[in-house]
């Protein structure tokens, strides 16, 4: 649904975007991490035919992004970072304006702001003035403007930025919804939580260049090494890394507990509980070590989180 | 998920972007206010003041003054309200983008002429419908208590001249709104509308006192062509990604010197290598702008021979006996036959095209080209007196003109086409490139011109004005 090669966009010599591709399908969801800076929002901007490439080309739901940019727009829906409404306005005439800027009839516009505006508890409010909005209530009615046209890829910048966690949750439920109906998402977010949860694959991205990108489990294998088991022992033992097996490197060891790395938990866990129980060791408890995304996240932007003991 | 329906751009989007601006426009008291005090209150006051006027005037008897001050009033009655359009206009874009409600807007799939069409359309409307109103508040004061009524001529003219006054004022506070970061740029800026609407009212007042009505509607042409000039302008130079990613109106000198310093070498490392490229990638693209020129200042003097022909010169002016002996006395009076005569002659060629390029550089060139015609003109209209009156008219021309024409010309057409393409940069920059990087290119190809082409011209001309033609003057012409 989104196809980018080598994507690059530059600002009076300065370059904000390098040799960017990537590819999103449908019924995909990808998250688009990176520090501020990072080339996010431009590149999100230049899908969404907002900036034109300086290099590189794009396609988005078939439509390239410099040839067609009215049909790229009529295809996505965007939540941008400032969500910027109109304040004057009532929520359903804001809705009816990007619904009718979007060539719907007003009678589909009414019946799917209605849905939407129900769908994210704002029903109640669509008759008053947005400045009487809250700063959430802003943001899930930025996100019902981005659905309004029923747009198979949807482009979303922080989309929970400004939410309370009930009202994050439902905005999480319904993106894994949209994914569920064959849409593409790429999601910029700094919420690394979210990500996790919600994106079927990651990009990291550093200095307008795409450093990373792959399922959560491939980036914490990449940056981080295959799943690393910790041993807890009941005694304290010199030497316990020698008692491993052939083959099983230790990774950490002190007196009392012993880590090692393995891509084949099944099979290398049960030869060293074997083995330390031929030595006469007992076990307290053997378990995977839990890698977070912000260890992935900050071994790939260049600043590694502190050794965990 | 549906299919979206495709729609082509079109007024229909236009219009759902001023729809939305004129509702949020009826909803603020800061524009509701005046609108509805310069449109009730004031005309009445005018109506008054023109009742009051005329009463004054009449007992002094001089009803001209009244006859004069009634049609003046309707004008300013109706130009009031549209000064707020520039209110408006000029909060267009960088209102939005100061707001941050601007990228979804962009984000839409309205079209770039139907975002620009549509924000004009909404800064108009609404002052436009206020001033047709207090027109009509005005007028039916006048009516009922006067029984005053404008002669329909009039009353268009009027109509005509507010509305174009408004387009041309909004089109322009458009151009600089999408061009500008934030309400306070766009402001300051705004003088460059200001300035000359305010001239042009001063203008338009003297014409309406004088009561040479018809002048008007040359002026509500004129407003119509810049207005139109200023629409494709905007249009031209519209641009979601300048909207979107200019951060800030800061001035880059070094940037400017480097694209100008660049655009003039051309990357040339010789003055032979410089002068090549002058005449292989510049003058071709003068081509147009050349053709235009010339044409013009053909035009020049034939509108100089019809002036002739309609205003003639007084006879007593047209006396030709011992014009020999005049000349000479007259060439010597001008300091003609010096190294002094070369050197005014020549600074005065060059202040006129430096005069010319400053007019022309806010015009479109439309000015310059019309201040390069005067000469051609003025020679046409003196060569039309002295055929009239039976005089070798081409032989005047050959001894007084054509020696140092040979070259003025070519020159003149050279300085006027490289004004032109200035000026014309503004309506329709280079594609992918800003508008600061065109004028600049098209600014570094003025000054190639002028200096490779224009100026060695000119002094050439100025020598065989100053040396050669009178000479040839002297042998040529009759009375010797």
């Amino acid at each position: 649904m989104i196809q980018a090669e080598d994507l690059g966009k530059d600002f009076d010599g300065f370059r904000a975007v390098d040799n960017v591709s990537l590819e999103v399908h449908a019924g995909e969801v990808v998250a688009l991490l990176g520090p501020n800076g990072a080339g996010k929002t431009t590149t999100v901007r230049m899908l969404a035919s907002l900036l034109r490439p300086s290099r590189g080309r794009a396609t988005v739901a078939g439509f390239d992004v410099v040839e067609s940019p009215l049909d790229v727009r009529r295809r996505i829906g965007l939540l941008t970072e400032h969500h910027g409404l109109y304040t004057r306005m009532r929520a359903v005439d804001y809705l009816e304006f990007f619904g009718r800027a979007h060539g719907l009839p007003r009678q589909v516009i009414r019946q799917r702001a209605a849905t939407w505006m129900a769908t994210f508890d704002l029903a109640e409010a669509e008759g008053r003035r947005l400045g009487e909005y809250s700063k959430g209530m802003r943001q899930k009615l930025a996100l019902v403007r981005a659905l309004l046209h029923d747009p198979p890829v949807l482009l979303l910048d922080e989309p929970t930025s400004a939410m309370d966690p009930a009202s994050a949750h439902q905005v999480r439920r319904n993106i894994q919804l949209l994914r569920s109906e064959q849409r593409a998402l790429v999601i910029c977010t700094h919420n690394l939580l979210e990500a996790e949860a919600l994106a079927d694959r990651i990009a990291i991205i550093r200095a307008g260049r795409l450093i990373a990108v792959g399922t959560s489990g491939e980036l914490k294998r990449r940056f981080l090494g295959e799943p690393l088991m910790e041993l807890r022992l009941a005694q304290d033992v010199d030497g316990a890394a020698s008692l491993l097996p052939a083959g099983v490197q230790a990774a950490g060891a002190g007196s009392d507990w012993l880590r090692y790395h393995t891509s084949q938990p099944e099979v290398v866990n049960p030869q060293v509980l074997h083995a330390l129980a031929r030595a006469g060791v007992r076990v307290v408890t053997l378990a995977p070590v839990q890698r977070t995304l912000e260890e992935v996240y900050l071994m790939a932007v260049g600043s590694p989180p502190e050794a965990v003991t | 998920m549906t299919a979206v329906v495709g729609s082509r751009p079109s007024l229909r989007g236009a219009w759902v972007v001023a729809g939305r601006e004129i509702r949020d426009q009826l909803r603020d008291w800061r524009i509701l206010a005046p609108i509805v005090l310069l449109t009730l209150f004031f005309p009445m006051l005018m109506n008054f003041t023109a009742r009051t006027a005329i009463d004054f005037v009449n007992r002094y008897g001089a009803p001209i003054i009244a006859e004069r001050l009634i049609p003046f009033l309707l004008m300013v009655v109706g130009f009031f309200p549209i000064s707020i359009s520039l209110v408006i206009a000029l909060e267009t874009f960088a209102g939005e983008r100061e707001r941050l409600s601007l990228e979804p807007l962009l984000a839409t799939p309205l079209s770039n002429a139907e975002l620009y069409l549509g924000k004009m359309l909404a800064s108009l409307a609404t002052p436009l419908a206020a001033a047709y109103l207090g027109i009509g508040v005005y007028l039916s004061g006048l009516v009922t208590r006067l029984g005053w009524t404008p002669p329909p001529v009039l009353l268009l003219e009027v109509f005509a001249l507010t509305t174009v006054q408004a387009i041309v004022m909004v089109a322009g506070a458009v151009v600089i709104s999408s061009l500008t970061t934030s309400v306070r740029a766009a402001n300051l800026l705004a003088s460059f509308i200001i300035i000359p609407v305010a001239q042009l009212i001063i203008g338009e007042s003297l014409i309406m006192f004088w009561g040479r009505y018809h002048v008007l509607w040359w002026i509500i042409l004129a407003l119509f062509l810049i207005g139109a000039l200023l629409v494709r302008s905007g249009l031209q130079l519209f641009d979601r990604e300048e909207l979107l990613s200019r951060e800030m109106d800061a001035l880059d000198f070094r940037w400017a010197w480097r694209t100008f310093r660049a655009a003039f070498l051309g990357g040339a490392r010789s003055l032979a290598e410089w002068y090549a490229g002058l005449f292989r990638m510049t003058v071709p693209k003068l081509g147009t702008c050349l053709a235009i020129l010339a044409v013009a200042l053909a035009a020049g003097y034939f509108v100089g021979l019809r002036f002739a022909a309609q205003w003639p010169m007084p006879a007593d002016m047209l006396d030709f006996e011992d014009v020999r002996a005049t000349l000479g006395a007259n060439f010597e009076s001008f300091g003609l036959l010096s190294g002094t005569g070369w050197l005014w002659v020549f600074s005065n060629n060059v202040r006129a095209i430096l005069l010319a390029s400053l007019v022309g550089a806010f015009t479109f060139g439309v000015l310059a080209v019309v201040l390069l015609m005067t000469p051609v003109g003025i020679v046409g209209y003196f060569a039309g007196n002295l055929a009239a009156v039976g005089e070798p008219a081409a032989l005047y021309l050959a001894g007084l003109v054509l020696p140092h024409a040979l070259l003025e010309v070519p020159a003149a057409i050279f300085a006027g086409a490289a004004i032109l393409r200035l000026g014309l940069v503004a309506v329709s920059p280079a594609g992918g490139r800003s508008l600061g990087t065109s004028w600049l290119s098209a600014l570094a190809e003025w000054a190639r011109v002028m200096l490779g082409i224009v100026v060695p011209l000119l002094a050439a001309a100025a020598a065989i004005e100053v040396f050669l033609t009178p000479r040839i003057a002297l042998l040529v012409l009759p009375g010797g």
